[in-house]
């Protein structure tokens, strides 16, 4: 599902961010990326949603090969890659149903199919009846959960979320990590990164450790001591 | 026709969240409105200006003409095979024939309250001479006529000198280098003024954009096409330049309308504040639709130029 081979990336006058990193993920699994600030985990999740080029290796995401995309078909990459921030991107001008909807309207779905689809996956995430209310008028959790929605609504193959849980506390992050699992236990591909212990250490899932850009451990069902 | 299908929802879709985001983000809308619609005001006054300036140099320049004084004895015959050579010169537009009769009943009435210089003259001996009033094209360029009317055979029907020369002369020289200079001045001013307000629109909806930048990148992330992204912000754009030439208008037509109701001397040195108004009610459909049409114009083309460097797909 997701293919890194031997990828570099080096931004000028600094050692490189990424060196040679190889990382193979199955579809349907759950890998947490793990590794300090600095390491290179947003480096990485800046590269598969095609925000940076590679300064080399190759990079084959849901069987799109990465060096024969043109620019004007990374629109259409990003369609199929469902994102989370850790600043949640939520557009505050816009209600919570017409973010969510926003991810449908830009691919084009008719509008029926629209008002039909955004509840239903507001549920999902447990926002049910807050589809009227602006970002700012909900806590922390609740924006992640609708960036969470905003994300999944278009039934990506994959899904990758950069510290998702980092501006969150405890309870708030729990929420989200379960609504996360819920998502891979219907078929899609996830991609974590995140430096809280507590999460990776409960969950249990494949860790893949990164430190100054060069991975230093890959395990499934993994531990992390950051 | 799936493929239009797409397309017409695309552009419903722009149009309709463009208006969405104009009623949603109306502080920053209303500050960019005042400011073009004040632009564009001061810009719709300048034009308005140098038309009614352009309309005075007219004015002044039509009352340029030359006047040729014929001899008492000169036949009719004579007159108009004069009148008709000097009506085949290029620069001259118009002539007229003032008859020695015609010429005193003038003097009479210019004079009618003045008994001394009436008695003065008489109809049996009236001194003034029948004159051929020639009314030139352009008043900078009577050379062609000077060079005919100084001609040996010409002079010969001329009783005094032509009244173009000596004082009058340097008059006319200074008033059509002077209407020169200010109708040059006027275009360049017009232009000056122009770019000024291009440059001060653009940088209020830059402005306007700078602050919704994240608004932007969040969509480019999302996988939006920069066309996508784009649209809503320049209809949006074009519905302030569309309300800043209305308001603009109103402005304009209300201080006109002021102005001839209070204005009681009706020109303000050289700027003949009645033609202004005629100038404008004449030409208020031309006006308007230029007006809003630049407005929605050049707030496409700003907020098309400042989204730009947002939406770059990757670095």
């Amino acid at each position: 599902m997701i293919l890194l081979d031997r990828v570099t990336k080096t931004y000028s006058r600094r050692g490189p961010a990424l060196d040679r990193i190889s990382l193979h993920v199955e579809p349907k699994e759950f890998v947490l990326i793990v590794g300090p600030s600095g390491a290179g985990k947003s480096t990485l999740f800046k590269l598969l949603t095609r925000e940076e080029k590679p300064t080399s290796g190759k990079i084959i995401v849901g069987g799109i090969d990465y060096d024969r995309l043109h620019d004007k078909d990374i629109p259409l990459l990003r369609r199929k890659i469902g994102v989370v921030f850790q600043d949640f991107k939520l557009l505050l001008n816009k209600t919570v149903g017409e973010n969510v909807a926003f991810a449908l309207e830009i691919a084009g779905i008719p509008t029926n199919e629209i008002k039909h689809t955004v509840p239903k996956v507001l549920d999902v995430v447990g926002l049910k009846g807050k589809d009227k209310n602006y970002p700012l008028e909900l806590s922390g959790g609740e924006r992640q959960r609708v960036a969470i929605a905003r994300a999944i609504v278009r039934q990506p193959k994959i899904l990758i979320a950069d510290e998702p849980t980092g501006n969150l506390d405890p309870k708030h992050a729990w929420d989200v990590i379960t609504v996360l699992e819920k998502i891979n236990r219907f078929g899609t591909t996830v991609l974590l990164t995140t430096h809280n212990q507590e999460i990776v250490n409960k969950l249990r899932r494949r860790v893949v450790t990164i430190n100054d850009g060069k991975i230093v451990s890959d395990r499934a069902a993994g531990q992390y001591r950051g | 026709m799936k493929n239009n299908e797409h397309r017409f929802i695309t552009l419903e879709r722009i149009i309709k969240n463009g208006v969405i985001s104009f009623g949603r983000n109306i502080w920053i809308a209303i500050a960019a409105i005042a400011m073009m619609a004040i632009t564009l005001t001061i810009l719709l006054f300048a034009i308005v200006a140098n038309a009614t300036f352009d309309h005075t140099i007219d004015d002044i320049t039509s009352h340029i003409d030359v006047s040729v004084y014929l001899k008492d004895e000169v036949t009719e015959q004579q007159r108009n095979d004069f009148i008709g050579q000097l009506r085949e010169i290029d620069n001259v537009k118009d002539v007229e024939f003032i008859s020695k009769e015609q010429a005193l009943k003038t003097y009479r009435q210019q004079n009618a309250e003045n008994q001394d210089l009436l008695a003065a003259i008489s109809e049996t001996d009236n001194p003034l001479p029948a004159t051929v009033v020639i009314k030139p094209v352009n008043p900078n360029k009577l050379n062609s006529i000077k060079i005919f009317l100084d001609k040996a055979a010409t002079k010969e029907l001329q009783s005094d000198p032509t009244s173009y020369s000596g004082d009058r002369k340097a008059a006319i020289d200074k008033i059509t280098s002077a209407t020169r200079f200010f109708q040059q001045a006027g275009i360049v001013g017009i232009i000056v003024f122009i770019v000024i307000s291009m440059l001060i629109i653009f940088n209020t909806i830059r402005m306007a954009i700078f602050n919704r930048r994240d608004e932007l990148v969040i969509m480019r992330l999302l996988g939006a096409t920069p066309g996508y992204i784009r649209g809503p912000f320049v209809v949006e754009t074009m519905l302030y330049g569309a309300v800043a030439a209305t308001i603009s208008l109103i402005v304009v037509s209300s201080l006109f309308a002021i102005a001839s109701s209070t204005l009681e001397a009706s020109s303000l040195g050289l700027l003949d504040i009645n033609y202004s108004s005629r100038f404008f009610k004449n030409n208020l459909w031309l006006i308007l639709t230029t007006q809003i049409t630049v407005g929605i114009l050049i707030g496409a083309a700003s907020s098309a130029f400042a989204t730009r460097r947002y939406l770059k797909l990757h670095r």
